[in-house]
């Protein structure tokens, strides 16, 4: 009896103990992975832009609609959805503007094609000039091209001087 | 009263700038005298007459007439009088009034100023600036009128000029007030900077257009404008590190630059504006670029124009809000007008505008320079594209795309350090002519010290291969910099046998540009050292903490203390302000108080950081959110942002370099818009 009793004892305390440990084990993974971190929200936010302002990221939209798409974000990330599945749903949900920058696709390659296209045109067109500039007044060697030489009023001696210093310097 | 006292007045002065405009283009032509007088003094007549206008805006901004729709909009009793009078430019409407104003200081200040020497350009100068204020009055008058009052018509309530038919007027009992973030002292002065900024750059454009209809062509008139130029770049420069400022201190997102497409819309043309601050030497110097200068400006202008209508059309909301705001399409037809009228003159005047000389090497100053264009030109299609490409989403696919900071920094990084590269390198290289070999001997040593503090800097502070690439740029302008100003005054300090610094000052002061230009570059790269500094070592980090719990970032350590909250009922404040501790690697730094300001008229908040700025790093936090009951505490963002001081150090050098190089030369000899034809073009030159 009494030692029946000690073993009933002992496995109440076992259960018990199992328990507590499994609750705690279950309420640590449940701190750990059901509520991430700010930084870790933020880290997806700044990625976004607030759906309904004008050129806010996310991540520092002050509105309350704003706040509460974060939280959106941390439950996301508490049930184990990754980055790109949740900005997927920001996307799905308000449309491309969620983005920093236009996805690439259609008509938007435009934004990533044109400049480039237009820097490159400019390049090669200022080059263009460039040889034509060299080689014409290469082909000219007399002083027609050149445009007559006065000297200033306060182009006296002292600068001369500092031209030559300057010109020869070590 | 008041209010039909200044819209009477702002209607006479837009006649009379009609007038104006009329009689100066007829007096040109007919080579009438007195008539261009005549115009010349309708256009000073315009000062005094919208400076009446805007004096009836500002009583009746100071004096709560509520009944007005733009006082309503802007003020509330609760604001200090200083704040009721700079709420002028702080809505639409009036801010159009003070473009218009600007506008006529400006040109009054023109035709006050050496009429007899410029009389052939003159009138075509006052045509220009006519048609500007002309049309900046009429949106005024026509659409965004600042004296529009509230009208009580059959229990609605409508903001108009005039009686409408059995209506009563109506006054709020108060009004709405400025948006609080619009009440920072950065925001009082930064519209101001950045319109005086935008409406000096219309006087260079107006000489420039004066020049292709004389077709006096030659360099006459970049040499009238260049200071008019400098001191407008000086303003516009200053407007945006302003903003950036402001940004900074009041936005509460760690940062002072977003590529928002307003500050874009402000730096377009200071990019534009900084080419041809740059292109206009080579005119001078060598004859060359003349049409090319012509576009430069012309572009300044539109952008100019351009920028103001971004901001103010909703156009940046959406393709619909623009059609539907009364000013968008005038402003685009005002845009598109000038423009295809500008580069007409410009096609029209194509043979005239030849070049006087040839280039001759790719490594001249004169290439460099235009090197230089190319890459501020680039950063513009980036930026105008960047801005310009949602608006095109939205009306051909309906679609709405943001084009944010991701794009435009991988697109223009490696523009900004080409430009450090060639800020470097092209100061050493000669007009006219220079070698690789020449070159590399004015830079070698330069290069060798920059090396070495980059393997410096690899070893003490960073790894990263981005990061080092630009502190090497920068630190070769620097170096590159200051072994000029080393060389000169060394030469000067020989031939003249003067001391150090007598030989530094005489030889700064015998060449303001080109030293203010110096000094400029050094400003430069310093400001590149903050930028670099928060664009890749910025850290954060946010939680929520109890009083006494602590946050961890880059070796800081800030323990919340309290908060509290209180009301001050003058002001219409609600202040919330944390007291936290700052410890950095367990040393105790001190205390901050980032706070959030709630303004009730307005019912919208303001996040002040509490900051702590060393030149090696800023502490920025903010206090996102509390609550006001629990014991959870306080939510906290916290910023490190790296080096981001060297920005505004840099900021006020580069205020200095400009005044300096803008400054009145005291030698009259010196004044180079007198000098008549004056050149020197074969010597590689160290006067300029």
């Amino acid at each position: 009896m009494n030692f029946a009793f000690g073993k009933n004892y002992l496995r109440i305390t076992f259960y018990a103990l199992l328990f507590t440990i499994l609750t705690f084990a279950a309420t640590t993974v449940f701190a750990q992975d059901d509520t991430p971190t700010d930084d870790e929200v933020n880290a997806i936010a700044k990625q976004l832009y607030c759906p309904v302002c004008e050129n806010t990221p996310l991540d520092v939209c002050p509105t309350e609609a704003c706040r509460q798409w974060r939280e959106l974000i941390r439950t996301q990330l508490s049930q184990g959805m990754t980055e790109a599945e949740i900005k997927q749903y920001f996307v799905d949900n308000y449309g491309a503007r969620v983005l920093a920058e236009p996805p690439r696709t259609g008509l938007n390659w435009l934004v990533y094609l044109l400049p480039p296209a237009i820097i490159l045109l400019g390049a090669v067109f200022l080059f263009r000039s460039f040889r034509e500039w060299t080689r014409s007044s290469q082909a000219e060697t007399g002083p027609g091209g050149e445009r007559s030489e006065t000297s200033s009023p306060s182009k006296d001696d002292y600068v001369a001087r500092l031209e030559e210093e300057l010109k020869n310097r070590k | 009263m008041f209010a039909e006292f200044g819209y009477g007045v702002l209607l006479v002065s837009f006649i009379v700038a009609i007038y104006s405009g009329v009689a100066a283009v007829y007096g040109a032509v007919n080579k009438s005298a007195p008539l261009v007088e005549s115009a010349r003094r309708a256009m000073l007549l315009t000062f005094p007459l919208i400076s009446i206008a805007a004096a009836a805006l500002i009583y009746l901004l100071v004096t709560n007439r509520y009944e007005v729709a733009f006082v309503y909009e802007v003020t509330s009793r609760s604001m200090p009088t200083y704040l009721k009078i700079t709420a002028w430019w702080g809505g639409q409407a009036g801010s159009l009034v003070f473009w218009s104003w600007l506008l006529a200081v400006f040109t009054s200040a023109v035709t006050l100023r050496k009429w007899d020497r410029d009389i052939e350009f003159l009138p075509w100068v006052i045509m220009v600036s006519a048609i500007t204020l002309t049309f900046f009055l009429g949106m005024s008058i026509f659409f965004e009128n600042p004296f529009a009052r509230f009208w009580l018509v059959d229990g609605n309530v409508l903001p108009s000029m005039f009686a409408p038919a059995n209506a009563t007027v109506f006054t709020p009992q108060d009004g709405q007030g400025l948006n609080p973030l619009l009440r920072h002292p950065g925001m009082v002065i930064h519209p101001p900077m950045l319109y005086l900024g935008f409406v000096s750059f219309v006087i260079p454009y107006a000489f420039a257009m004066a020049a292709l209809i004389t077709g006096r062509t030659d360099d006459r008139w970049i040499r009238i404008t260049r200071r008019w130029s400098l001191w407008a770049w000086l303003f516009l420069s200053f407007g945006l590190v302003l903003g950036g400022r402001w940004a900074y201190d009041v936005l509460g997102w760690g940062g002072y630059w977003g590529w928002d497409p307003v500050e874009i819309a402000a730096f377009m043309p200071w990019l534009t504006g900084t080419a041809f601050l740059h292109s206009v030497m080579i005119q001078e110097k060598r004859g060359l670029l003349k049409h090319w200068n012509m576009i430069l400006v012309i572009l300044t202008y539109a952008l100019v124009i351009f920028g103001t209508f971004l901001t103010r059309s909703g156009v940046l909301s959406s393709v619909h809000a623009f059609a539907n705001s009364p000013i968008g399409p005038f402003f685009m037809g005002f845009v598109t007008l000038t423009l295809v009228a500008s580069v007409a003159l410009v096609i029209w005047r194509w043979p005239i505008l030849r070049s006087e000389t040839e280039m001759k090497s790719m490594l001249s100053r004169e290439a460099l320079f235009l090197l230089n264009n190319l890459l501020f030109m680039s950063i513009l299609v980036v930026c105008f594209w960047g801005v310009i490409f949602p608006l095109i989403s939205e009306l051909f696919t309906g679609a709405k795309v943001t084009v944010g900071p991701p794009f435009y920094e991988r697109a223009t990084a490696p523009l900004f350090s080409s430009l450090l590269f060639l800020m470097a390198v092209a100061p050493l290289s000669a007009w006219g002519h220079s070698t690789l070999q020449t070159l590399g001997k004015a830079i070698w040593k330069s290069t060798v010290a920059a090396l070495v503090v980059t393997v410096a800097f690899y070893f003490t502070y960073t790894q990263n291969i981005g990061a080092l690439v630009g502190f090497f740029l920068i630190a070769l302008v620097l170096f590159a910099t200051v072994h000029e100003f080393w060389r000169g005054t060394r030469a000067r300090q020989k031939a003249q046998g003067e001391n150090f610094l007598t030989a530094l000052s005489r030889l700064m002061e015998r060449n303001r540009r080109r030293y203010g230009g110096y000094i400029i570059h050094i400003s430069m790269a310093l400001m590149a050292i903050g930028i670099l500094g928060i664009e890749i070592f910025q850290k954060e980090t946010q939680g929520t903490l109890a009083a006494g719990e602590q946050l961890n970032i880059a070796g800081y350590t800030v323990e919340y203390r309290e908060l509290a909250s209180w009301d001050n009922q003058g002001e219409g404040v609600n202040y919330t302000r944390a007291v936290v501790d700052v410890y950095e690697n367990g040393i105790y730094l001190g205390q901050l108080n980032p706070r959030i300001d709630y303004y009730f008229d307005s019912q919208q908040n303001m996040t002040i950081p509490g900051q702590r700025s060393t030149l090696r790093d800023d502490l920025y936090i903010l206090l996102v959110d509390w609550q006001p009951v629990s014991t959870i505490g306080a939510t906290f963002k916290i910023y490190v942002n790296p080096l981001v001081n060297w920005l505004w150090i840099g900021s006020l050098l580069f205020l200095a370099g400009v005044i300096f190089a803008a400054w009145p030369d005291r030698d009259p000899s010196e004044e180079p818009a007198r000098r008549s034809v004056a050149r020197d073009s074969r010597q590689p030159s160290a006067a300029d």
